[in-house]
């Protein structure tokens, strides 16, 4: 169908993304790899040298790499737990007959628009603080002491705003898939005399495998390089408690200006989204083929 | 959609979900109320839910006092501005790869999205040594081109969703009747592309407006956009709430009603296609 004209016309329109997308990965890498094989200060920016593989041992041994990642690790975990937990049991809740769905539905994904500057000093400010906070009169009310969040929990106050923004996300997706499931067979084993649970197990738990799998891996692409949330609330403190692998890598780099050990931070970042990435685009593209 | 519910289970799953709506909007909500508080009223112990003396005084100072316009006009031009020029770029690029497609299509697509899952951290350091010796810190041009780049896969993506729809005998149709490839792209195309365009165009506006890694890291003032002038309520002397609930309501405000529009984009959007 596709006539030779069609096929040049088809590369020329191409080739524009394709060649500003190629650069846009291929030179500030390069130049990441670059870096990171030297000993580059921008307070001396003079003074560089090459030093190999120096930096990365520094960073991977560095006591702050571990609580980072560790950091890193329990912040996108909770998240995913979170979301998810709560998000399947919302979208069901969303898929059933309710009076006024739409809005509900409206209050639900509100929060995947609001900006993450915005949540967090929201979260910190009106509903965290210890004294004035709504989580405070709450607390006080029911009898028990407020929780000064950002001092005696501060890596679960992150993980609880970066959940709010991250369920609507999760809701979403797993109500669109639900809206897609064949009625007439869950019709079917209601006939036949299945349980609502067993109906959930058997038909509905299988048919959300795959979007629980793709909300897992694009969530966690987004998630291991959380860093407004952490910025403006903790800036990664108090000491290291709320430092993840973005936030470690951006306070080496724009705050103590260590180029060539950054630069080795930012290749391991890149490692590790790599290997979740690799499995989204592999269901992507066999979704693709379909 | 047919099945029969019974009236209470109806009535169980409304208080249900009204409950836990109610319960992810509050924190908005709050902000909302505090908003329209005194400094005060805002820290005031116990709480005031509604019974407060209701003032506009906030929003009236953060307009004349911090400069909210011209982080609001950064924020216009910034997210506007690399959403269109994503636009301009991906149109072509998604028709090409929808309907004339090569056997490498689908790995370009593939590699496409690849680069979209690159973390930003992790070329912080270059991007901001290019941005310094270039003058581009702290520039709106600079934050346009860096998140044109950086949204231009998801752009690539939903076009290219939205034009694999389009029948293709409506095309070949045309293309027997004689049109040209111009003509069959303004007067066949266009017109079919229309609601696929624009929830590309919101969506990504949306995501523009909210990003805040490069937007916190390459500017300060001059181009700061609005999530970078919310950034600066976060120092911890005085007592501004309110009027920092103020600006994130109007930060927020405009986002959510046009966020609300694209709601059934979204999924797809941001899935790529993997969730139908």
């Amino acid at each position: 169908m596709a006539t030779q004209q069609t096929q040049i016309l088809g590369r020329a329109l191409l080739t524009p993304a394709v060649a500003l997308l190629f650069i846009w990965m291929i030179v500030p890498l390069a130049m990441t790899i670059y870096f990171s094989t030297l000993h580059y200060s921008l307070l001396d920016s003079e003074a560089w040298s090459f030093v190999g593989l120096e930096n990365f041992r520094y960073f991977l041994t560095d006591p702050a790499f571990l609580t980072a990642l560790q950091n890193t690790l329990v912040l996108v975990g909770s998240v995913l737990a979170i979301t998810i937990l709560l998000g399947t049991p919302l979208a069901l809740l969303l898929d059933q007959q309710v009076v006024g769905r739409s809005i509900v539905r409206l209050m639900v994904i509100a929060p995947f628009f609001v900006m993450p500057t915005v949540s967090a000093l929201v979260w910190k400010n009106l509903l965290m603080h210890p004294i004035s906070g709504l989580f405070a009169w709450i607390a006080t009310m029911v009898g028990a002491t407020p929780i000064d969040w950002f001092n005696d929990a501060p890596l679960l106050a992150v993980i609880l705003i970066v959940a709010w923004q991250w369920l609507p996300f999760a809701t979403l997706i797993l109500l669109t898939a639900l809206q897609s499931q064949d009625e007439e067979q869950k019709e079917a084993a209601e006939m036949d005399g299945a349980s609502a649970l067993s109906t959930f197990i058997y038909l509905t738990l299988p048919h959300l495998a795959r979007p629980i799998t793709v909300v897992i891996l694009i969530e966690t692409i987004f998630l291991l390089t959380v860093f407004a949330e952490i910025f403006v609330t903790t800036g990664g403190g108090p000491g290291l408690a709320t430092t993840n692998i973005a936030f470690l890598i951006y306070s080496q780099a724009l705050v103590q200006y260590d180029v060539g050990n950054a630069s080795a931070g930012g290749l391991v970042a890149v490692v590790i989204a790599n290997i979740v990435a690799f499995f989204l685009v592999r269901i992507v593209g066999r979704n693709l083929e379909a | 959609m047919a099945r029969k519910v019974t009236a209470r289970r109806v009535w169980v799953s409304t208080a249900l979900a009204w409950l836990f709506g109610f319960l992810i909007f509050l924190p908005i909500l709050w902000m909302v109320l505090t908003s329209f508080k005194t400094e005060l009223e805002a820290f005031s112990m116990p709480p005031k839910f509604l019974f407060f003396h209701w003032t506009t005084e906030n929003y009236t100072t953060v307009q004349e006092r911090s400069d909210y316009v011209h982080h609001a006009f950064n924020s216009i031009i910034v997210a506007g501005g690399s959403t269109l020029i994503a636009m301009i770029i991906a149109v072509p690029a998604a028709w090409s790869m929808a309907f004339a497609p090569t056997k490498r299509t689908k790995d370009i697509l593939l590699w496409m999205l690849s680069t979209k899952m690159m973390p930003s951290v992790g070329v912080l350091v270059p991007i901001y040594l290019i941005f310094r010796d270039f003058g581009l810190l702290d520039t709106r041009g600079g934050l346009v081109m860096i998140l044109c780049l950086g949204n231009l896969p998801i752009v690539i993506w939903m076009l290219f969703t939205y034009f694999k729809e389009i029948p293709k005998d409506i095309l070949e149709a045309a293309r027997m009747d004689g049109a040209t490839i111009g003509r069959e792209l303004v007067y066949v195309l266009t017109p079919m592309a229309i609601p696929g365009l624009a929830s590309t165009l919101l969506l990504n506006f949306i995501l523009a407006w909210n990003e805040a890694f490069w937007t916190l890291n390459l500017s300060t003032l001059d181009a700061a956009p609005l999530t970078v002038f919310i950034a600066s309520y976060s120092s911890p002397e005085g007592l501004f709430w309110a009027k920092l609930s103020a600006a994130s309501t109007l930060a927020i405000a405009p986002i959510i009603i046009l966020g609300w529009f694209t709601q059934r984009q979204l999924v797809r959007g941001l899935t790529f296609g993997a969730v139908k």
